[in-house]
C-alpha cells in the first residue's frame, strides 16, 4: 500500500503533467542525498563506446544507439531562477550531433526548464532570469538575433499544437520570412512535401494539404508539429515530452521517426518514461529538484546507476 | 487494504438523519418488475427551489412570447403597407400621403452610416484588442484604456451626438461637412455621424476580439517563438487570423447597433428626408451632406413626428427590423462556423 505521506515527499507538480496513458513515473521516496553526482566527461565516453566496439550494441535486445557526432551545443554552469526559485542550479551538458539526449526527472525538476532555455522561450516569462553559458556552435546564444537562433534551434512541445489553419500552412509557415515577400505555394510545395516526409505524415495527408490541421487525430497533429519544426531545417530539435498526450502506437510512430531524425540532427527529449528514454537515448541526463544527478550513456546510466537518487529514481521502473 | 482510521480512535458511527422519505418512493426501483428508471422529481424540491424552477421557465416563455410578438406585429402591420415602390422611390415631402414617396433615400442612409460606422471601428478596436492582449504594458495604461473603452460603451448615443456636433463644428473639420461663406462649419453629415457611430459599434468589436485573443492558448504563440517568428509574424499570420469568426461577430454586433441607432442621427446627419449631397465631387458630395436613415424616417412618420404617416413608418419599421435580424442571424452564423474551422477542439485538446 502507499503511505500517503511518501507522496509529500515528490516535489509540488508544476508545468509537468503525468504521462497521460503511459507508464507513470515511479512514486517514490527519493533519498535526499549529498551532492549531486558530477558529470562523466562526455567525451571520454564516446571514446570509450568507440574503443570497445559498441559493447551495447553487442547485447541483445538492447535498441540500437546513435553514433556521437561534433558537438553543437555546450551548456555551461547553467542556472535559470523563476523569482526567487531556482529552477536550473548549475547544470553543465553537451549536446552532440546525431544523438538523442534524453532529459529524465520527476515532475518539476527543472528539465523543461533547462529544455526551454536552449532556443530563449524562457524568455517569454517574464520572472526568469539565466545565469551561466549557452553556445550554439561555440557562439553565447545571447550573441545570436533570436528569432534566428530559435529556427536553428526548434522545438516541439508536450501538447500538438498545430495553428488553426490548413495542413500546408501550417508547415509553410515556418518557411515563409517574415514581413514582406511572401513566397508563392508552388515555390514551398517542394519543401513542405519534404518536411512532411521527413515527419512520416506525407503518405497520410498527401491527399487533403488543404484540410484544416485540427482535424488530424493527437498523432497526427503532433507529426505535424514535428514537420513544422523540421520543416526551417534546425539543427538542434528540442521535444518536450512529445508523446504524453498520444496513444502508445502514436508514440511508437514518433519514437521511430526521433530515431531515425538524429542522423541529421542533435535531438534533446524531455520525458517522463523512463522506458522511452531508454529506447531513444543515446545520453540520459537525471535531473532532480534542479541538480543534474547523473549523466552518462544510456545503457551505462540504467544499468549502473552512480549516484544513490538515480538508483531510487529508475529502480521505480527498473527494479 | 487499510482503511484509514479516524484519528479521533473508535468513535460510535452516527445514526442516520431522521431525514423524511421523498414521496416518489425512490427505494421502489429495485423490486419494480418492469425496468423503469426513475427520474429525480420535482415533487421533492423545496418551495423556494420550486418557485425558482417556475420562474425560470416564465422567464424565458415571456421573453420568447415577446419576442415573436414584436415580429409578429410589426410583419402583420408592415407587409399591410409594404410595396416594391416604396423602397424604390425617394421620399417627398407632400400633404397627401399617396403622393409622399417610399424610404428608398433612408434605407440607403441606413447601409451608408452602417458601412461608414462599421469601417472606421473595426481597425481601430483590433488594434486596441491587440495591445491590450498581446502587449498591455504598462499596466496603467492597458487599464486606462479599458476604462476609456468602457465610458464609451455607456456613454449615452445623444450624449455622443452632442459631443461629436460640438466637435465637428470646429473649423479643422470643415471638410467634413457644408462650410458656410462666413466659415461656420454645419458639422453634420454623413462623415460625421459615421464617425460618432464608430463610436458605439467600437466596444463590441473590442471585446469581441479581445475575449477571442485571450482564448488563445499560450502554447499556441510559443509555438510560433519556437519557429523563429517574431512577435508581429505570430499576431499577423497566426493570432488574428484565428479571431477573424469573433471580429466578424463583434462588427456584426456593431452594424445592428448602428442601424438601430436615432440620436446620432436626428444630431449629427440631420435626419432630412432625403440626401441632400454637399458639395460637387462624386461620391464624397454624398458623404460631406446630410441625410436620413430608417430610423429618422420611422420617427418623423410616426405620430410623434411631422410626417404623421403611421403606415409608412410601420413599412420602414417593418424593413428596418429585418435588417438588424439578418445581421443578428449573421452572427450566428458565423459563430457557428468559426466554432467549426477548430480553435475550440485546439482548446479540447488542451484539456
Amino acid at each position: 500500500m502507499i503511505d500517503p505521506h511518501e507522496s509529500t515527499a515528490r516535489p509540488a507538480q508544476t508545468t509537468d503533467e503525468p504521462a497521460n496513458g503511459m507508464m507513470p513515473p515511479p512514486i517514490r521516496r527519493i533519498t535526499l542525498d549529498s551532492q549531486p553526482t558530477v558529470a562523466l566527461p562526455p567525451s571520454q565516453d564516446a571514446v570509450a563506446i568507440a574503443n570497445t566496439g559498441d559493447r551495447s550494441l553487442a547485447a541483445a535486445g538492447r535498441p540500437k544507439r546513435g553514433v556521437a557526432g561534433p558537438e553543437r551545443m555546450t551548456i555551461s554552469d547553467l542556472s535559470v531562477y523563476y523569482g526567487d526559485n531556482q529552477a536550473v542550479k548549475h547544470v553543465s551538458l553537451p549536446i552532440r550531433q546525431g544523438e538523442v539526449l534524453a532529459l529524465i526527472g520527476p515532475s518539476g525538476c527543472g528539465k523543461t526548464t533547462l529544455l526551454r532555455t536552449l532556443n530563449r522561450l524562457t524568455e517569454v516569462t517574464g520572472s526568469a532570469r539565466r545565469e551561466g553559458l549557452i553556445t550554439l556552435d561555440g557562439t553565447d546564444i545571447d550573441s545570436l538575433e533570436v528569432t534566428e537562433h530559435r529556427r536553428r534551434v526548434s522545438m516541439v512541445f508536450q501538447q500538438p499544437n498545430p495553428f488553426p489553419m490548413s495542413v500546408f500552412d501550417n508547415v509553410a509557415y515556418a518557411l515563409r520570412e517574415q514581413g514582406s515577400k511572401r513566397p508563392k505555394k508552388k515555390v514551398l510545395e517542394p519543401y513542405v512535401v519534404d518536411a512532411l516526409q521527413r515527419a512520416g505524415l506525407y503518405d497520410e495527408v498527401a491527399s487533403n494539404l488543404d484540410h484544416p490541421a485540427l482535424r488530424l487525430s493527437g498523432g497526427q497533429q503532433q507529426r505535424l508539429c514535428i514537420a513544422r519544426a523540421l520543416a526551417a531545417r534546425p539543427e538542434v530539435l528540442l521535444m518536450d515530452e512529445p508523446c504524453s498526450a498520444l496513444d502508445p502506437k502514436s508514440t511508437n510512430v514518433i519514437e521511430e521517426l526521433i530515431v531515425e531524425l538524429r542522423k541529421e540532427l542533435a535531438i534533446v527529449i524531455v520525458t517522463h518514461n523512463l522506458q522511452q528514454a531508454y529506447r531513444v537515448g543515446d545520453h540520459v541526463a537525471f535531473m532532480y529538484l534542479g541538480d543534474l544527478v547523473e549523466y552518462g550513456p544510456t545503457d551505462d546510466l540504467f544499468d549502473n546507476p552512480k549516484a544513490a537518487r538515480t538508483r531510487d529514481y529508475i529502480g521505480g521502473a527498473f527494479g | 487494504m487499510s482503511v484509514p482510521t479516524r484519528p479521533g480512535g473508535a468513535a460510535p458511527p452516527l445514526p442516520p438523519l431522521p431525514l423524511p422519505r421523498s414521496p416518489g418512493g425512490g427505494g421502489r426501483q429495485g423490486r419494480s418488475p418492469k425496468k423503469k428508471r426513475v427520474n429525480e422529481s420535482i415533487s421533492t424540491w423545496r418551495l423556494t427551489d420550486r418557485i425558482g424552477y417556475v420562474l425560470m421557465w416564465a422567464a424565458g416563455l415571456l421573453l420568447c412570447a415577446i419576442g415573436i410578438g414584436i415580429l409578429a406585429y410589426m410583419a402583420f402591420k408592415g407587409l399591410q403597407y409594404l410595396r416594391p415602390q416604396l423602397i424604390l422611390s425617394s421620399p417627398t415631402a407632400d400633404v397627401d400621403q399617396s403622393s409622399s414617396g417610399g424610404f428608398l433615400d433612408p434605407l440607403l442612409g441606413t447601409i451608408l452610416i452602417t458601412l461608414i460606422g462599421i469601417l472606421i471601428a473595426t481597425p481601430i478596436a483590433i488594434f486596441a484588442a491587440t495591445w491590450i492582449v498581446e502587449y498591455g504594458r504598462p499596466t496603467w495604461l492597458a487599464r486606462l484604456i479599458d476604462s476609456g473603452i468602457e465610458i464609451i460603451a455607456g456613454t449615452p448615443d445623444i450624449v455622443i451626438a452632442l459631443f461629436g456636433l460640438v466637435l465637428f463644428q470646429q473649423g479643422i473639420f470643415g471638410w467634413m461637412s457644408f462650410t458656410a461663406t462666413d466659415g461656420a462649419v454645419f458639422g453634420r453629415s454623413f462623415l460625421a455621424a459615421g464617425a460618432a457611430m464608430s463610436l458605439i459599434a467600437l466596444p463590441m468589436v473590442f471585446a469581441a476580439t479581445r475575449e477571442g485573443l485571450q482564448s488563445i492558448p499560450l502554447h499556441i504563440r510559443e509555438a510560433s517563438y519556437a519557429l523563429g517568428k517574431t512577435k508581429a509574424a505570430t499576431i499577423r499570420r497566426v493570432l488574428l487570423p484565428s479571431v477573424k469568426a469573433n471580429i466578424s461577430t463583434g462588427a456584426a454586433l456593431g452594424m445592428g447597433r448602428i442601424a438601430g441607432d436615432t440620436a446620432i442621427i436626428v444630431v449629427l446627419l440631420g435626419a432630412s428626408l432625403t440626401l441632400d449631397p454637399e458639395g460637387n465631387v462624386p461620391g464624397l458630395n454624398v458623404l460631406k451632406g446630410t441625410g436620413g436613415t430608417l430610423t429618422s424616417y420611422v420617427y418623423n412618420n410616426s405620430p410623434a413626428g411631422e410626417g404623421n404617416a403611421p403606415q409608412k413608418a410601420y413599412a420602414a419599421a417593418f424593413v428596418l427590423l429585418l435588417i438588424v435580424l439578418a445581421l443578428n442571424f449573421a452572427v450566428d452564423l458565423i459563430a457557428r462556423s468559426g466554432a467549426k474551422t477548430g480553435l475550440e477542439t485546439s482548446r479540447l485538446g488542451a484539456r
